[in-house]
């Protein structure tokens, strides 16, 4: 680390040439890039080649074998696995009821954000708490929050004549929807500032338009407003769906899959695969089949994009 | 034909306005009950004494505002040494990155090569990629040159993982910056070096301090790569410690881990202050572009 440093304080001493020199200088640019590129391709770029060829290996934890390639035969093992079949349907319920809650609940808010309301600053400022809190402190407060005894939840559902010695996160039917409601909790800022800018940066452009056309409040929404988002929603609600298969800190805290694997999310499975079971060779192979997973959701992303775009 | 004073179902916008004022404010409130008010009970049982969290009718509020919690969190070894721990890995991290990140952002921004294709295709991928294909060959790496269990291998973890964001903020803050101003310097005689310390950097200040406190925040927090990395108890991090005392439930005291929560979360609280106001703009081109 210490030569790439040394090589940022000193870049070389020359004088700039015109503007075309400039534009096109590929010599300086990988100069300064360099000392970047080298920690990158060592510790990111290698090992994510590895870990997707890992996923073709019999690799497991603590042997000192070479691992050797066995073409599919992990994808076999995982697909014959209930547990695999399990954890991709609960990843799939999750990424996507989170991501849907979470856009319309953020739309929601997002539109009262921008209407003129008194102590509106405060508001936004107090709609940012949940991003501000780490994952695995969201996690502990709402397992205080859920607590079946003294949980301010069940308390309220108390007060108001409800069952409330529900154990949210302990019981087969409700532990899925309530780390899907935590889920959404701490997603919700960024969807909600994210549309809150663009709903300000379509208002601004189409203002004038719309005010000619007279058209209600709720029809400039629909007609004006809404088809003007469209791109930063489409960007948005893709990106939340794939960072919402991919978590594992919010869920491993709240419930560590449990109970009985109620919330065995992709990753939380191949975890254990990996760093419980030693079995490394099919851990990188649930990734695989997750990239693909991935994938699948960018390749309906750049296509809903380009539509938007002719 | 205006609808500004047109009346609908017999009422003026001024009377519907009037209606649904107070609703908006009614769920603009439900919402922020709903966002807030699990950071005021984690506030509220920070203060409990273990009689009140113990008692069969639980209140919302403690009896009185009493800090013994939070000297017994700060008191604990565990988690001063967790504490500590996370420190020295955010500023390390926070230190290689912003100077790893300073010149290769400039280029980015400056230069039309390949590079940035190619640096543009890696920031998005870092972005979607499930870690655990990352981890396991990481592990084994850090393992073969005996950096597991390790605040430097942690460290390397995450400058390297913390980077292409922290590139792609800072190179955006490169490219508002009039290259004239630059030219102009150049056509006065300067060299380089000195334009870009005496006109870059200073109006790059800004920049580089959101970038700065964005990678300490996502290193401190950080939990996934510090929990298959760090086994050795005097070597975690906050996260870690926290997570792993609400996991041994029964004898843990609430209170003090409500605490110690707060503690954790106090430099991301601050963080989110300073920034609050450019995270709308700059939010708003990373999804478009995104």
């Amino acid at each position: 680390m210490s030569t790439n440093m040394a090589s940022v304080s000193a870049p070389p001493e020359r004088p700039i040439k015109r503007r075309k020199t400039r534009k096109s200088g590929g010599r300086d640019a990988w100069i300064l890039v360099l000392p970047t590129l080298l920690p990158v391709v060592l510790f990111s770029i290698y090992p994510l080649a590895q870990g997707v060829l890992l996923g073709f290996t019999d690799a497991r934890a603590g042997l000192n074998v070479e691992p050797t390639f066995n073409g599919l035969e992990n994808y076999q093992e995982l697909f014959g696995y209930d547990l695999f079949w399990e954890s991709f349907q609960i990843g799939l319920i999750w990424a996507f009821s989170v991501t849907i809650l979470q856009f319309f609940a953020s739309l929601g808010l997002a539109l009262l954000l921008n209407m003129d309301l008194r102590l509106r600053w405060l508001a936004r400022t107090l709609v940012l708490i949940p991003w501000a809190i780490p994952p695995v402190i969201v996690a502990i407060m709402w397992r205080l929050m859920l607590d079946p005894s003294f949980g301010p939840v069940n308390q309220a559902l108390g007060a108001v004549g409800l069952p409330d010695n529900i154990n949210w996160l302990g019981d087969f039917s409700t532990a899925l929807p309530a780390v899907i409601v935590v889920g959404v909790w701490s997603g919700m800022p960024q969807t909600t500032i994210t549309l809150l800018a663009g709903i300000q940066s379509v208002q601004a452009e189409l203002h004038e338009a719309a005010a000619i056309d007279g058209a209600g409040s709720w029809g400039r929404f629909i007609h004006v407003t809404l088809p003007a988002l469209k791109p930063i929603i489409i960007a948005i609600t893709t990106l939340d769906l794939i960072w919402n298969f991919n978590s594992f800190a919010l869920v491993f805290v709240l419930t560590a899959g449990g109970p009985g694997g109620q919330t065995m999310l992709p990753m939380l499975f191949a975890y254990n695969e990996a760093f419980r079971y030693g079995e490394f060779g099919l851990a990188s192979a649930m990734g695989n089949v997750m990239v693909v997973v991935i994938a699948i959701f960018l390749v309906v992303y750049l296509r809903a994009q380009t539509r938007e775009r002719k | 034909m205006s609808t500004q004073t047109a009346p609908r179902n017999g009422l003026s916008q001024k009377q519907r306005r009037m209606i649904s004022r107070p609703l908006q404010y009614l769920v603009l409130a439900g919402y922020l009950v709903f966002l807030a008010f699990p950071l005021l009970f984690l506030l509220s049982t920070s203060f409990k004494t273990s009689r009140e969290l113990n008692s069969p009718v639980p209140q919302l509020l403690p009896e009185s505002l009493e800090f013994t919690n939070y000297v017994s969190a700060i008191q604990t070894a565990d988690l001063l040494t967790a504490g500590r721990n996370s420190l020295i890995v955010a500023l390390a991290t926070t230190v290689i990155v912003t100077l790893l990140s300073l010149p290769a952002a400039y280029a980015l921004a400056r230069f039309k090569t390949k590079l940035r294709g190619l640096a543009t295709g890696w920031i998005l991928l870092s972005q979607v990629f499930p870690f655990i294909l990352i981890i396991i060959p990481l592990y084994i790496i850090l393992q073969q040159i005996g950096l597991i269990d390790s605040l430097v291998g942690l460290v390397v973890v995450y400058a390297v993982w913390s980077l292409p964001f922290a590139l792609w903020m800072l190179r955006g803050y490169v490219a508002g910056i009039p290259v004239d101003l630059e030219e102009a310097g150049a056509v006065d005689g300067a060299s380089r070096p000195r334009i870009l310390r005496t006109i870059v950097l200073p109006l790059l200040a800004p920049g580089l301090v959101a970038t700065s406190l964005f990678t300490f925040i996502s290193s401190w927090n950080e939990f996934f790569f510090a929990l298959v990395l760090i086994q050795d108890p005097d070597l975690q991090t906050l996260p870690l410690t926290l997570a792993r005392f609400i996991g041994a439930e029964g004898q843990v005291q609430l209170g003090q881990l409500a605490a110690a929560s707060l503690l954790a979360t106090i430099p991301s609280l601050v963080f989110f202050a300073i920034i609050q106001r450019r995270l709308t703009s700059g939010l708003l081109s990373g999804a478009v572009k995104g």
